[in-house]
Order: C-alpha cells, then structure tokens, then sequence
C-alpha cells in the first residue's frame, strides 16, 4: 500500500518528461538538420565557383535529373492538367461561367501545381538515387576514397546534383505548365464543348507574365532545396545499408515536407 | 607516453608527436609518438578497437586531433586548411579495407581516374600508366573492363593499390589488406606490398591484426593498445617483447605455432 500510492503520480510525471523530452530531442534533430542542409549549401556554393569545374559531370547529372524527368513530369502534367479542368467546368457549369475554365487551371498550374509537382517528382525520382548513390558510396569508403585521392567530394559528387536540381526543376516546372495547359485545352474544347477562342482568349486575358516567373522561381527555390536535403542525408548515412535505407526515408520526407512549407512561405513573400 | 623511433632511421616521412583524439568522452588516442622513415614499411599492430584506423586517418588529414602534430616530409598537416591538405593527399595514396572502387567505374576507369583528375596526360598517355601499374600488380588486361562488382577480393585490393600508385606517391598507406582473405590471398596481397615498397620506394603504412603478414612485410613494427604505441621496431624485438598487452596478443600466433 505504501509503495503503490506514491508510485502513480511518478509514473504520469514519467511519462510526462519522457513527452517533453522526445519532442525537445525531436526539435533538436529538426533544427541541427536545418542548419546541416544550410552549412551544406554554402560548401557547394563555395566550391562551385572554384576550378576545376567538371563540366562533363554538370551535364550527366543535368541529364539525370532533367531529361530523365521529361516523361514522367510531361505524363503527371497532362493528366493534371485534364482532371483540373473536367472539376473546375463542373463547378463552373453551376453558374454559367465555364470559360473561365482555362484562366483558373493556368493561374493554378503556373502559380503552385507546376513547381510543387515537377519538384515532387524530381524528388521521387532522381532525389531518392542521389541519396542512395551517395549513402552507399558514403558507406563503402568511396568518399573517403575521394578526399585521399586529393578529390574534394562536395566538388566533385554534390556540385553538380546541387546544380542540376537548381537548373532543371524550373525547366521542368515550365514542361509541366505546357502540358498540363494541353491537357486542360482537350478536354475543355473536345470534351466539354468550351470554343477554343473563348479558352484561349479567357487564359490571356486573366494570365500575366509574372505568374509564369513566379513558378519558375518556385521551382528554383525547391529543386535546390530537394537537391540540397538529398545530398546532405546520403553525405551523412552511416550504419551500412539499414543506415542508407533510413537516409532515403528522412531525404523523401523531408524533402517532401520542404516543398510545402516552402510553398506557403514564398507564396506568403510574394503576394 | 610512449616514443616509438625507428633504431638506425633515416629521413623521417612520416612523424607523429603526442597525439591525442577523443570521440564524444571517448579517449581513443592518448599520446601517440611514432616515426617511420622513408621508404620503410611500418606496421601498426593491435586487436580491434585499439585506434589503428584513427591513427591512419589522423596521417592522411580525414581527422584533426585534440593536440598533436602529424609532420608529413617536414610538414605539420594539422594547421593545414582544406586546399592546402589536397596539395598534400597528392603524395598519398591509400589501400582501404574494401578497396573502395567506384562501383560505377570500370578496372581502367578507376586506376585513370587520379591521373584524370590532377595530370593534363593524353588519353594514350594515360592508358600507359594505367597498363604500367596493373602489370606491376599482376592483374590481365582482360580485367581492365570489368566493374568492381565483377572481381573477387584479391583484385579488387591489387586494383586498389594499383589506383593508389598510379600518381608516384611518395607514401602508401593500407587500412587491414588481408582482413577477410584466404591464406593464399594473403600471400599475393603480402607480395604486393613488398613490390610497391621495391620498385617504387614508397614507404608504407600497414593498418593490420593479422601477425603473420606483419611479419612478412614489416621492416618495423608498431604495436598498439589503448591508445598508446607499446613496443615498437623491427619484428624480432616484438618477439622478444615483455609487455603484457604484446604477448598476450603474439600468443595467438606464436602459441600455436
């Protein structure tokens, strides 16, 4: 009896600064890792504006991450495009108003969908090799082998990623805003009966420049970003394969989560 | 604190002063003082968890130490900064224990890659040197096209020697060369090292816990434990050594043979 009745409350309080610890240590995490990516990104810079510059592994990664992207942004981008516009004439039908269909779909591809969504799947998809290729030759010595033979590696292997996720992810989000706009003009004009000269018309006259630049910064800021976390967590795996398998992870969702949280607070600066 | 000079030595290469390094309240090195002259062969020995590979990388720049100093050729490397630590690595080369080829390079790829990236050679120019070192390390010409994935260890360690000589580095440093090799294999990897230090001259760091092919190639040997270097100089005065740590380890070998 005397044992139990203090032990209840000690447990809860327990349990309490355990809480609070796990989400300190969360925090902690989450910022060391902030702080880890930004580090990193003022090393590339430092070290991309210094010879030699290795050109040759600029365009296998610009390859990489861009041309190899086309299909899958252009193929995510027309059906994007499509589905957008069939929802949007629905909710536009209820008061006559469906030509607004194509001015509603490019103000929203140009501004948000295009960059979040090329940035996403530039992360799926070469994002998630990057980690991998670099965790694996973290783990293997590979790097190390680099730095003896004289070989800076953030010179040679993050560079040019870096810099490949910075140029091509705005190219891509402007591939994305052409598609998705095609996908948007067929199903508007041969599915739902929408003139091609009221969507056309309707799109210039709601639509400026600026939306365009306003995407394709976006794309920047997350094709850096995405490139910057990928490199940073496979740069850093450590523990064999289980190590790099859990540096993927963190690099897939923290990437992901980057592009959101970047979205808002760009769109938040500019409007 | 312990001093380990080479009796008899020449021209330093490599020269270690009280060094000292601690991994998070772990003290891993605690005093370290070892010279190895040039063109030697030097062997650091000691059971795992000793700092063989700490030391190793304290030599080649990829750890900074609490306090010490590591002259390389007459050079303190610790002050050194990043550019100038490069300069340095270029008269390194370095053997790991997995031999660290680039997975994505082929055999040739991956012996050309040094000369590729500090050399302005021609790519005729470069495929000599390249033919040159794998010759010297016994390895065909049929292997120059294979992916490392494709070799078995032996190779992958000749070819990872064969990439570490191919600049004329004045020291070659191996990180555990016959860990997890067949006895057979061990002998070719021995051979190997005793060619590097004969036809080219280099002097040679041995990472190792295997006392036999310490024997075999060592002109001197440094022995390890706990952070310190307890006996150190050629393999008969590790033989003949009366320090607890050194026999009960030589006893593994010795005990039995």
């Amino acid at each position: 009896m005397t044992t139990e009745t203090p032990s209840k409350p000690n447990r809860f309080t327990g349990a309490f600064i355990q809480s609070v610890e796990g989400l300190g240590k969360g925090l902690i995490d989450v910022v060391s890792s902030i702080g880890g990516v930004v580090a990193l990104g003022l090393d590339v810079f430092r070290w991309s504006v210094r010879r030699p510059f290795r050109l040759h592994n600029l365009f296998t990664q610009l390859d990489f991450v861009g041309v190899g992207s086309i299909f899958i942004v252009g193929l995510t981008g027309t059906f994007t495009g499509m589905v957008f516009a069939l929802q949007t004439s629905t909710a536009f039908a209820l008061f006559d108003a469906e030509s607004l269909v194509g001015p509603t779909v490019a103000l929203t591809l140009t501004r948000e969908l295009a960059s979040v969504f090329a940035a996403l799947m530039v992360t799926m998809r070469a994002g998630s090799a990057m980690c991998t290729e670099l965790g694996t030759m973290r783990v293997t010595e590979q790097v190390d082998a680099l730095e003896t033979m004289a070989v800076n590696p953030v010179q040679y292997l993050l560079v040019p990623r870096v810099l490949a996720g910075l140029f091509m992810v705005p190219a891509l989000t402007m591939l994305f805003n052409t598609t998705g706009m095609s996908g948007a003009y067929v199903v508007a004009v041969f599915g739902l009966g929408i003139s091609p000269g009221t969507f056309l018309s309707r799109t210039q006259q709601w639509m400026a420049p600026a939306d365009v630049y306003e995407g394709l910064l976006k794309g920047a800021i997350f094709g850096l970003s995405v490139a910057l976390i990928c490199c940073y967590k496979g740069f850093n795996a450590s523990g064999g394969a289980k190590g790099v398998g859990q540096a993927t992870t963190e690099a897939m969702v923290s990437s992901a989560l980057a592009i959101f949280i970047l979205d808002f607070i760009v769109g938040m600066l500019m409007h | 604190m312990s001093s380990a000079t080479a009796p008899g030595s020449e021209r330093a290469m490599i020269d270690i002063v009280d060094l000292h390094k601690t991994f998070a309240g772990n003290k891993v090195l605690t005093g370290i003082n070892l010279t190895v002259p040039a063109g030697s062969t030097c062997v650091i020995l000691g059971g795992s968890g000793s700092g063989k590979t700490v030391l190793m990388k304290h030599m080649i720049g990829l750890l900074k130490p609490d306090s010490g100093k590591v002259i390389i050729d007459g050079q303190d490397i610790v002050p050194m900064s990043v550019e100038a630590l490069q300069q340095v690595r270029r008269s390194f080369g370095m053997v790991f224990q997995a031999a660290a080829l680039f997975d994505s390079m082929t055999v040739f790829e991956n012996v050309a890659f040094p000369l590729r990236q500090h050399t302005k050679l021609s790519e005729d120019e470069i495929r000599e040197q390249v033919r040159k070192r794998l010759d010297l390390m016994g390895l065909k010409r049929e292997v120059e096209g294979r992916f490392p994935a494709d070799l078995s260890g032996g190779m992958r360690k000749r070819v990872g020697l064969a990439r570490a000589v191919v600049l004329d580095p004045k020291v070659v440093l191996y990180d555990e060369p016959t860990t997890g090799l067949d006895p057979i294999t061990t002998d070719s990897v021995d051979d190997m090292i005793l060619t590097a230090q004969k036809e080219l001259g280099v002097t040679s760091v041995v990472i190792s816990h295997d006392i036999a092919s310490a024997f075999n190639v060592a002109n001197q040997i440094a022995f390890l434990s706990k952070g310190v270097i307890v006996e150190y100089g050629p393999p008969e005065k590790l033989r003949e050594s009366q320090h607890p740590a050194v026999q009960v380890f030589l006893q593994t070998w010795f005990g039995k043979n």
